[in-house]
């Protein structure tokens, strides 16, 4: 069983007078405990194939496959209900709920799934000793550089254990040691974990930590490679 | 409801992000609220005081008469129970008071004028009770028993009968054979009441004295009972109807007068209204701080939906906040209006206006009446109509497409 499945997926999106296939035909299959790196320059369709993976938008045709599960034809609240349980996401910007502290947008997934207060608390209180935010728990993200507000977005997206994360341009605002560090997190997450990865980036330093590297120009993927981590 | 705290955390913080406009909210629905219940406070006042004036004027909140007396309420339809049985049977019936008397037309003569008015036969010390008349204030004295040949009429009617205390009058009415019965009173007493119509149009005598001019035994045409409030004479009501046989016709004061029962539905009414309307002005203001609080979170909003929360979380997110900000405003009106009406409530002196006021039945002091009832309608009123305000805002941020909202720039 695959983690992720796509089959033949088309997406079109209207801009002015002009047709643009952010998607075009695009068929992957990723392996539980696989560590992907999606690369595209700007347009390139990485965030769109991203964005139908965890079911944020619909593809015009094809199929989109999460475990054994098919999600391109699910209900909003069906949608949202496999994304709480299975899916983390890692957003380029705007990752925290600002009137939150950084313990409280950890737990924030956590409170929407029901996990009971006391274990809500372990288990961030853990996480963030983990990303290396301990002592920083009751900051606002206003309060945090870019990069702790990165590694609370990807604490919040891997507290939970899903199986699946998602991360669009994950260190976009980073320099490059905190890229490093937020590279070598999800690297130990893949290896400890077997959590699979899907990261659509353009910085070749994160792609130099990928076991797969799929690239695509204009809705189509160019190239496939299995390749050693860094 | 597993939702709910987490949902409640995020709408008050959310509120509280930009504290500049929530405070302005909140103000604007704490005077809006306070509005709401000052002024109708301030016309139950005067609508209490009216009805409260009229009833007495009638007076007794529970009346009984002979089924044909309204009609006609001349002797020939009196009550034709004995002053004494109707002691046996409500003197120990443990009512708030109760009084029996003749209430007849007749009209009024001294030697200079003649007027038509309501002949009174009373028994003063039973009467006392109902309150329609400061014993004390007459000018003269009252009447001291139902043996009391004298009369007691009001400064206004004196003035245009131009007697005065110690003149004789003369009453005339008919007895129960529609003969012409009349006699001669020395005036004792004048009286004056705030009751437009009241000085003018009432006289009183003794009860036997005024039985024995028409002639009528010990009978009597009115039986009247005071209730706990004008408000809640139903008790009242169910014991008098229970006490008596069918044969006699028992009213609730309203159904007497009816123009002052109806002026209490009109009050209700009105007191409705004028909460509708004070929030209807607000609901523009709630409405456009929760589109601005919508507007301004559309990715934060998105990033939610993205990272699992359900559309109908983000719905309830929003009314939330709508809830928490009409609670706040909520409780600082209600606290407001209340510290301003206690201060008030021994009356404010409207005499500057006094004399329009009098043409609507007021007096010159208007006394503030704060209802809980009042309070509770005002608080409804607005949680109510609030929620419903802000379904359109939360209805239109449920509705955003995650990643749609998430890429929304500016």
């Amino acid at each position: 069983m695959a983690a992720v499945r796509c089959v033949d997926l088309c997406k079109t999106y209207r801009q002015g007078d002009q047709d643009i296939k952010a998607l075009d035909h695009v068929s992957i299959e990723i392996e539980p405990g696989g560590f992907v790196c999606l690369s595209a320059p700007s347009g390139g369709g990485k965030t769109t194939l991203l964005n139908a993976i965890g079911g944020l938008d619909m593809p015009d045709s094809g199929e989109v496959w999460v475990a054994d599960r098919r999600i391109d034809q699910l209900s909003k609240g069906a949608l949202a209900e496999l994304r709480l349980s299975s899916i983390g996401f890692v957003f380029q910007a705007y990752n925290l709920i600002p009137v939150l502290t950084a313990r409280e947008n950890i737990e924030f997934v956590m409170q929407v799934q029901g996990v009971p207060a006391a274990e809500r608390a372990k288990k961030s209180m853990a996480i963030l000793e983990e990303v290396g935010l301990k002592g920083l728990e009751d900051r606002r993200p206003a309060e945090m550089s870019g990069g702790q507000q990165q590694r609370v977005a990807v604490a919040r997206a891997i507290v939970s254990r899903p199986a699946l994360v998602l991360a669009d341009e994950p260190t976009a605002n980073l320099d490059s040691k905190t890229s490093d560090e937020l590279m070598t997190l999800f690297t130990e997450l893949n290896e400890h974990h077997n959590t699979t990865f899907v990261i659509a980036t353009h910085d070749q330093r994160v792609m130099g930590y990928a076991k797969r590297l799929i690239r695509m120009l204009d809705g189509r993927i160019v190239d496939d490679i299995e390749q050693h981590a860094a | 409801m597993r939702m709910l705290p987490v949902l409640t955390r995020l709408a008050w913080r959310y509120l509280w992000r930009n504290h500049r406009r929530t405070i302005i909210m909140v103000s604007a629905i704490s005077i809006g609220v306070w509005a709401m219940i000052f002024m109708t406070a301030l016309s139950r006042g005067m609508v209490d005081q009216m009805i409260e004036d009229g009833v007495s004027a009638l007076p007794g909140h529970v009346q009984v008469h002979n089924k044909q007396f309204l009609d006609d309420p001349s002797v020939s339809n009196r009550i034709l129970i004995s002053d004494a049985e109707l002691s046996r049977t409500f003197d120990s019936a443990d009512f708030k008071a109760w009084a029996s008397r003749v209430k007849v037309p007749a009209v009024i003569s001294s030697e200079y004028e003649s007027r038509g008015v309501t002949l009174l036969g009373i028994d003063p010390v039973a009467e006392r009770a109902f309150g329609y008349l400061s014993y004390d204030e007459v000018e003269g004295r009252f009447l001291e028993g139902v043996d009391d040949n004298s009369i007691v009429i009001g400064r206004k009617l004196a003035d245009k009968l131009e007697t005065n205390v110690g003149k004789r009058v003369v009453l005339m009415s008919q007895d129960p054979e529609n003969e012409i019965a009349d006699r001669g009173f020395r005036v004792v007493g004048l009286f004056n009441s705030d009751v437009p119509g009241y000085e003018d149009g009432n006289v009183f005598v003794g009860k036997k004295a005024a039985q024995k001019m028409l002639r009528i035994g010990d009978t009597t045409t009115e039986l009247v009972f005071l209730g706990d409030s004008y408000r809640n004479v139903e008790p009242t009501y169910d014991r008098v109807v229970a006490s008596i046989d069918g044969t006699l016709d028992v009213k609730r004061w309203y159904e007497v007068a009816t123009y002052l029962g109806s002026l209490l539905k009109v009050m209700d009414g009105f007191v409705m209204i004028w909460m509708i309307v004070i929030f209807l002005a607000l609901s523009f203001g709630l409405v456009n701080t929760l589109v601005m609080a919508v507007f301004e979170r559309v990715r934060e909003i998105g990033l939610m939906l993205a990272l699992g929360m359900k559309p109908s979380h983000i719905l309830g997110q929003i009314i939330i906040e709508s809830m928490l900000l009409l609670s706040v405003g909520l409780a600082i009106g209600n606290v407001l209006s209340w510290a301003t009406i206690q201060p008030l409530r021994g009356g404010i002196d409207i005499s500057i206006v006094a004399q329009g006021m009098e043409m609507m039945g007021a007096a010159s002091v208007l006394y503030p009446r704060l209802y809980v009832s009042d309070m509770i309608l005002a608080n409804v009123i607005v949680l109510s109509l609030g929620f419903l305000a802000s379904l359109s805002p939360a209805w239109r941020a449920s509705r955003y497409e995650p990643v749609e909202a998430i890429t929304k720039v500016g």
